[in-house]
């Protein structure tokens, strides 16, 4: 490898050089993922950029009425799937804290939609909701004798069930991390809490909330960048149907791509910059710590 | 034995009334595979919660790749094995030599590189995958296996290296410095002192991207398309382009393949729960 070579070349006594040899070492180390960087992160987001550049492309996403409903579809996905995610995450997570036997069992199955690939299990739903064979519609035959709704041909019921295949898969994930931080908490303070006679909401209130606050804001808004980038939970259930009324941006950018329109596909995903460009930063202040 | 008070037996009526819905909900979607999986077709399209005749028909047809949909099952089980395995060795290799540069070496721009990582671990996979799609493109490497394990590679790498550098951090310099006084190289550094003691969370990140890529699905259904080349997901995203699909058989197919990534990450629980939360926390 011509990288072993060239460090063969630097004298290694001499300590007067400008690069001792960790440092040397330590560039060569950091190459392959530098190359990795520039070839699959930097190239590319660099050439988006420059297809993205046309603004005849936003003139046509401006007129383009799929692409007002997936911006739509994206913040109620962001605003509202991803807020009650996590009120439940918050609120699972005190139930999974609790030190029962049971519980802990039931954390193991838990965790179960987190640890299986979201195909397989998103197409199960799917099919769940199949009109004419699914087992929902079924049950409501039997139970009332009418016919059920055509779940995934409503444009909002088939988007709120999207938005509960991500819940499903994700919530494990976002109630184990929320756990971690609420275990962190001195058990000391509830103690002493319960001796001041404090109530369930007050313990809440005073203790495990402020030292939660930071941990929960930082989810949600990671949260919400991973979700922007959720592609599965829509296109596998919906497939951004009925009549294209449920795309999200993920998926609507795929869509541009395979009809062959790159340029859109691209404008698409620099309107959403704005959005996730301050979120990535706050998320990078936060992490490099 | 004491008995339990009125108040007891009230909050773990509380507590139950929290878990048995829990329980439903997360097992509900996979109940429903595993039911088709063992179901006949007429018996998994009649809504039964238990088939009459349950049977193992359909692993043997999925196996036995007997039906049109399942011609290449054993060569798409074998694409997302390689790919996996060399997601996860690549990841590996590339992260814990990036990680012990920034973190133990202090090499010049580690934490800018270290910055530019975590920027690329934020930017929502579904955003990248269109300008990555043609970047393929240019590269001559779409339909080809290097492909995916690339693009995987990249979306892997950045939180294996926050990962592998949070773990540097918490190990001793004077470790370093002693190993140095005893004239041990750089390499030998690198190799006798530093992987084995950040074997734990070497072993949680090859997990990370090994499951990674085993479950991805835009990036190999964009970047591979012959039948032969395609990865279990994607085989299983081409069943919906029939109006008949053998439902029961996607089930199986799908049931086969979610296994053993659930396996994995169950047996590596331990590492993953420490070696990846300790990161999340922190913040």
């Amino acid at each position: 490898m011509a990288i072993t070579l060239s460090d063969h070349a630097v004298p290694r006594p001499p300590l007067s050089a400008r690069l001792s040899t960790p440092q040397v070492w330590g560039i060569v180390l950091l190459a392959p993922y530098l190359l990795v960087f520039l070839a699959f992160v930097l190239y590319p987001v660099g050439y988006g950029l420059w297809l993205a550049r046309h603004p005849q492309s936003y003139v046509a996403l401006y007129h383009d009425p799929i692409f007002a409903r997936a911006a739509v579809n994206t913040l109620i996905f962001l605003v509202i799937g991803i807020n009650v995610k996590m009120l439940i995450a918050l609120f699972l997570s005190g139930f999974f804290a609790q030190q029962r036997a049971w519980i802990r069992w039931l954390s193991v199955l838990f965790i179960l939609p987190w640890a299986v690939p979201s195909i397989p299990t998103i197409l199960s739903v799917r099919f769940m909701l199949n009109p004419e064979w699914g087992v929902v519609n079924h049950l409501i035959f039997q139970f009332t004798g009418d016919d059920g709704p055509n779940w995934l041909n409503d444009p909002t019921v088939a988007l709120t069930m999207a938005i509960g295949v991500h819940i499903w898969k994700s919530l494990p994930f976002w109630t184990l991390i929320l756990m971690t931080g609420r275990l962190a908490i001195s058990n000391d303070l509830f103690e002493a809490a319960a001796v001041d006679g404090a109530s369930f909401w007050q313990k809440f209130r005073y203790i495990t909330w402020p030292s939660m606050r930071t941990l929960y804001v930082t989810c949600t808004l990671l949260s919400m960048i991973w979700t922007l980038g959720d592609f599965n939970s829509v296109y596998l259930l919906t497939g951004g149907g009925p009549a294209d009324l449920t795309h999200v941006l993920a998926t609507l950018g795929i869509r541009y791509l395979r009809l062959d329109q790159l340029n859109l596909a691209m404008a698409s995903i620099v309107c959403a910059l704005p959005l996730v460009l301050p979120l990535v930063y706050f998320m990078m202040k936060r992490l490099s710590r | 034995m004491k008995l339990p008070t009125l108040r007891e037996i009230g909050t773990e009526a509380k507590l139950l009334l929290i878990g048995i819905p829990v329980l439903i909900w997360t097992l509900v979607p996979i109940y429903h595979m595993f039911l088709f999986a063992i179901s006949p077709k007429e018996d998994a399209f009649s809504g039964k919660l238990w088939p009459d005749h349950p049977r193992l028909h359909n692993f043997e047809i999925v196996f036995r790749q007997q039906h049109y949909f399942l011609r290449d099952f054993w060569v798409q089980f074998g694409n997302s094995t390689v790919i996996a395995i060399a997601t996860g060795a690549l990841t590996l290799f590339i992260a814990t030599a990036a990680a012990f540069s920034i973190s133990r070496l202090r090499a010049p721009g580690g934490r800018a590189v270290m910055n530019l990582a975590l920027f690329t671990y934020f930017i929502p996979a579904a955003f990248l995958a269109v300008p990555m799609y043609r970047t393929m493109g240019n590269y001559g490497l779409l339909n080809s296996h290097w492909s995916l394990i690339l693009a995987m590679v990249t979306i892997a790498s950045p939180y294996a290296i926050w990962v592998l550098k949070q773990a540097s951090d918490k190990l001793p310099v004077e470790l370093d410095e002693a190993a140095t006084m005893d004239g041990a190289t750089t390499l030998q550094l690198f190799r006798l002192v530093y992987v084995p003691l950040m074997m734990p969370s070497l072993v949680a990140v090859g997990t990370y991207a090994i499951l990674l890529a085993w479950n991805e699905y835009l990036y190999a259904f964009l970047l591979l398309s012959k039948d032969t080349d395609i990865t279990l997901p994607v085989a299983l995203g081409n069943f919906l382009a029939a109006d008949d699909s053998p439902w029961e058989l996607l089930m199986t197919t799908g049931f086969i393949y979610a296994l053993p990534p659930a396996a994995i990450y169950y047996a590596f629980k331990r590492y993953m729960v420490g070696g990846l939360t300790a990161g999340a926390v922190k913040s």
